[in-house]
């Protein structure tokens, strides 16, 4: 069974409508990359999924027993805590001084065992979180915007790694990014987001797909489109499905449902969708 | 051993700052500190409640510092957490409770042993409800110690590992009505929140993890009561603000202790 499916899931946070019929399924061993523009809705469907957030409609489903590991893109450390990173990896579970020298040289720092907390960079707490949730041996790890703060090259080298995290732990994993690069080399299947789910698929498939091309250009400039597009238009739900998990991607014949299967139409160009990026 | 008063004294003292530390530490590493005062001064209210009622003063005390403890917690949630809103709670409660207490036939003239405390008047039956309290929230804090500490770290860190950041809120919220309730005697409504705060703000710079801080906090507390309560003999100085002048001395010192780093 999926390791979290939400059905239909709606969210109104103070008022406003942030999430509306969200359905979708994250298989055991399989890498989803959640794109979106800001306040397009990824950090709360993000919150759902860790059950931070119950949803005004629809459900959230778990399996049973579900360990998830989170990574959260910023972690505050009051500068009145004193918090050794060995000290961090034990919370809330105590691990044995062999398991975080591992999880930290796994995630690439090692050396930082004894550090505090407040002294790390960005990037450095970000891996010392991935180790912390390496050691909870999640059969779901979630990363929020892993790549923030880091270079091309390091972004890309972070994502060989994830692609050997998924070999190593087997375990599925929930990337929320902005990094259009990232999502076509590691990604088994993208998820783009704004308010709700405009289309799915696998990121190579997405890029060849005809619709992809008429709606997004080609080359870096169409992949930079796939997340600025206009998203703010209405959608017929019930004509193409959002659940595709990679198995079931071959009954799509692209393995992608793109907003130009709706009501649009393929020949819609990019001029429909352009209104206010 | 109990017989002299000044036995009874040191050993309340004692208890509350071992108490304190742990629970201190939360309140500075969460910024919790206004919170510690709304709670400690809504306690006035609650003597002058229990006094109506004829219910002991401790559980008058008690109940009014949890219903705080928790309105703040409430107003906190739902986005209200400015330091006005807890402001106008905190001293609203204060002034509330010294009004009551005025009009409370008989407690009229203990009203500064509740402000300021009385720790040389503590009695046995004092001493077995500081240290009933002290021993019972020492084990509430540290039954959910590593909660506590991951929900401090963030509430979406608490959930992802299966921990209820608002249920270890609450676990704070009644330690610390307990231990303003039973600390009431001894430091009184005005001070309790230095000796949350001060003890374990000393110990920081010399700490390096959680629980170091924790334990810094409790020895400094321990000294600053047994140390304030000598210098209030020596010098006959009220006890409870003698106890956090020497608190405060020593978060001077160990302030001025180069932080180290790597």
């Amino acid at each position: 069974m999926s390791l979290v499916a939400l059905e239909r899931v709606g969210v109104s946070l103070g008022g406003r409508r942030v999430l509306e019929g969200v359905s979708l399924a994250i298989e055991p061993g399989e890498i989803v990359t959640v794109v979106g523009p800001n306040g397009s809705g990824k950090t709360t469907l993000m919150r759902l999924v860790i059950g931070a957030l119950t949803p005004s409609e629809g459900r959230v489903l778990r399996a049973p027993g579900l360990t998830v590991g989170y990574v959260p893109q910023k972690l505050h450390v009051d500068p009145g805590l004193p918090l050794s990173v060995r000290r961090f990896l034990s919370l809330p579970r105590p691990v044995s001084r062999a398991e975080a020298a591992g999880a930290l040289e796994e995630a690439g720092v090692g050396h930082l065992a004894g550090r505090q907390m407040t002294e790390l960079s960005g990037g450095q707490a970000q891996r010392v979180m991935l180790a912390r949730a390496l050691t909870a041996r999640p059969q779901l790890l979630i990363l929020d915007e892993p790549t923030q703060g880091l270079d091309q090259q390091g972004s890309a080298a972070f994502y060989r790694q994830i692609e050997e995290l998924r070999q190593r732990h087997g375990c599925a994993i929930l990337l929320v990014s902005h990094d259009l690069h990232v999502v076509m080399a590691a990604t088994d299947r993208v998820i783009c987001l704004n308010g709700h789910v405009c289309c799915e698929g696998a990121p190579a498939q997405v890029a060849s797909a005809p619709e992809y091309r008429a709606l997004f250009g080609t080359g870096t400039q169409g992949a930079l489109a796939l997340y600025r597009h206009e998203h703010d238009h209405g959608h017929d739900h019930a004509a193409h499905a959002h659940a595709h998990g990679p198995e079931d991607g071959a009954a799509d014949a692209r393995g992608l449902a793109l907003d130009a299967a709706g009501p649009h139409g393929a020949g819609a160009g990019p001029g429909t969708g352009t209104g206010a990026s | 051993m109990f017989d002299s008063f000044l036995t009874r004294a040191a050993l309340a003292g004692l208890g509350i700052a071992l108490v304190s530390a742990p629970l201190g530490c939360f309140v500075v590493w969460r910024r919790m500190a206004y919170f510690g005062h709304a709670t400690a001064h809504a306690s006035i209210l609650g003597v002058a409640l229990g006094m109506v009622l004829s219910v002991s003063i401790l559980w008058g005390a008690l109940a009014v510092a949890l219903a705080m403890g928790l309105a703040v917690a409430w107003l906190g949630r739902r986005g209200h957490s400015s330091d006005a809103s807890i402001g106008v709670l905190s001293h609203g409660a204060l002034a509330f409770g010294l009004v009551a207490v005025a009009l409370t036939p008989g407690l009229r003239g203990d009203l500064s042993s509740y402000l300021f405390g009385d720790i040389l008047a503590v009695t046995r039956g004092d001493l077995a409800v500081i240290w009933g309290g002290a021993a019972a929230v020492m084990a509430l804090l540290a039954w959910r110690w590593r909660a506590l500490l991951t929900a401090t770290l963030g509430p979406d860190l608490a959930r992802a590992a299966g921990i209820d950041p608002r249920r270890e809120e609450l676990v704070l919220v009644v330690a610390l009505a307990v231990v303003v309730a039973v600390a009431l005697k001894v430091v009184g409504a005005l001070l309790i929140g230095a000796m949350l705060v001060i003890p374990a703000a000393a110990a920081r710079p010399l700490a390096r993890t959680p629980e170091a801080m924790a334990l810094l906090a409790a020895l400094l507390g321990a000294a600053s009561a047994l140390g304030g309560l000598w210098l209030a003999y020596l010098f006959d100085t009220p006890a409870g603000p003698s106890i956090v002048c020497l608190a405060a001395v020593l978060f001077a010192i160990t302030a001025m202790v180069p932080r180290r780093t790597g």
